[in-house]
């Protein structure tokens, strides 16, 4: 056996986008354990709560993830209407699946782009992202904000959308899918990608499952689990698409949420033709008194808000468990084994949101 | 597998104007509804101050008696929701963002409105 060493991978490094701490335990070049550390930008957020009105407390949600900020919002306002027993209005519930969804695709082209620029392919990752800049016009021409939409609230959404500007988007979704095919076609198809990709990371499905994979992590090692198969929303009115790899390793991962991004404006189009007339939010009286725990299907995998309250204008208790914290476990399984090289692509490979993480 | 696969797209991409602007030269893209900054109008409010209740990141203050509106640009988060509750609509949202500041501080305005008297 050889001599083990100790590298330290991050809180700052060029390929994190925000800051987790590695210690890689070193066999020559092979690693043979990693210790993660997390906690270098917690915010409190969960004591806020105590803080601020319920209803205005949405606003502080959504600024707990600066990509899947909407999710985040619309989350924590259903799990507050479960407990009040209040009855949304179905437009107001299919235009949160619309943002959903948009958040999602906007979510996804980040990530792709992020991940070409971990494997050194800089042309692709500015190519992600000038078809992202679409997506995110649309959000600030409905919304009024491109990252932090504030559309969501307590009793339904702020804003509707036109019929006519969602046929627009409709129709405009058509020439964004020709362009992420064209994008799509390079990730899932390039030999060079592949060559990266193949069997680098890879995590069993079994392991996936009962280390708690959630999201494209445990789709992409064949555990098809969705949230949104639960039908919250108007999820249960549309249909939803699970896609799975059988791999589990980062081409599979690559390829999940590339898919995916076509069964996003597939759920766009199904809810823009389905989606009815009628008011867009209800007036909320009363206070929060009881308990929920609210899960919803976050870009990156499962998202759950535990909600308490006593009564009163104020929450007793927030708790929110994100997706990048349950797929730390399988993370450390795939590095397990895998070359020094490789840990920048693996580590990005389940798309980690830090700040989502530590709230 | 396929080769050169980005070739096609690379191409294209030489022939095209580039995707992105010369901002600040340029103006930044926004539309009607985009969330800038606060906009406050002296004449028109009435000092209620729903809006500083409302405020979920406590950005704004409202005193009664100096009759001053205070707003603290670096803790507001934009969010609408003072203008969408303002009574007497004095507060608006502009598409712009403010400009960048040197150093930090709350932008004070003076509250100028005049209660009609009641007819006789």
């Amino acid at each position: 056996m050889s001599k083990q060493i100790t590298v330290p991978f991050g809180p700052q490094h060029p390929v994190l986008p925000e800051p987790i701490h590695l210690d890689l335990v070193l066999e020559d070049e092979t690693v043979v354990d990693v210790i993660p550390s997390i906690g270098y930008i917690h915010r409190g957020f969960e004591k806020l709560v105590e803080k601020r009105e319920f209803t205005d407390y949405v606003y502080i949600a959504e600024r707990t993830c600066g990509i899947c900020s909407f999710v985040h919002g619309a989350t924590y306002c259903q799990g507050i209407e479960q407990i009040m027993k209040i009855d949304v209005p179905e437009r107001a519930q299919y235009l949160r699946v619309i943002w959903s969804e948009y958040s999602r695709l906007h979510s996804h082209l980040l990530w792709l782009g992020l991940f070409a620029d971990s494997f050194g392919f800089e042309n692709l990752f500015m190519n992600a992202w000038k078809i992202r800049e679409d997506i995110l016009d649309v959000m600030e021409q409905t919304t009024g904000g491109r990252v932090i939409q504030g559309s969501c609230k307590v009793g339904g959404v702020r804003r509707d959308i036109s019929d006519e500007k969602l046929d627009a988007m409709a129709k405009d979704l058509d020439r964004i899918d020709r362009d992420m095919k064209e994008l799509t076609t390079v990730f899932l198809q390039d030999s060079s990608i592949q060559h990266r990709l193949r069997n680098v990371g890879v995590i069993s499905r079994g392991d996936a499952y009962h280390l708690g994979a959630v999201g494209p992590t445990a789709r992409g090692s064949g555990v098809a689990i969705d949230t949104r198969k639960l039908g919250y929303g108007a999820y249960d009115r549309l249909n939803v698409q699970v896609v799975t790899e059988s791999c589990g390793d980062c081409y599979s991962r690559c390829a999940v949420r590339a898919k995916e991004l076509f069964t996003s404006t597939d759920l766009i189009r199904q809810a823009v033709k389905k989606i009815p007339d009628g008011p867009i939010d209800i007036k909320v009286t009363g206070a929060p008194d009881g308990e929920y725990f609210m899960r919803a299907e976050q870009p990156r995998g499962e998202l759950v808000h535990y909600l308490k309250g006593n009564g009163t204008k104020f929450l007793v208790r927030s708790r929110i468990r994100t997706p990048t914290l349950t797929n730390i476990p399988p993370l450390i399984k795939m590095l397990q084994g895998c070359e020094l090289a490789d840990v920048p692509v693996i580590v990005l490979s389940i798309d980690p949101c830090i700040s989502c993480t530590e709230r | 597998m396929a080769f050169f696969e980005m070739v096609k797209t690379a191409l294209k991409t030489v022939v095209k104007r580039p995707v992105t602007i010369l901002y600040p030269a340029q103006a930044a893209k926004k539309t009607p509804i985009s969330r800038g900054h606060v906009v406050f109008d002296g004449n028109k409010c009435i000092s209620c101050s729903i809006c500083q209740r409302k405020c979920p990141s406590q950005a704004i203050v409202l005193n009664k008696e100096a009759k001053s509106w205070q707003i603290n640009r670096f803790r507001c988060v934009v969010c609408n929701s003072c203008v969408d509750i303002c009574p007497s609509k004095c507060l608006f949202m502009d598409t712009q963002y403010t400009a960048p500041a040197m150093a930090k501080g709350v932008d004070t305005f003076t509250i100028t409105y005049v209660k009609p008297a009641k007819p006789e």
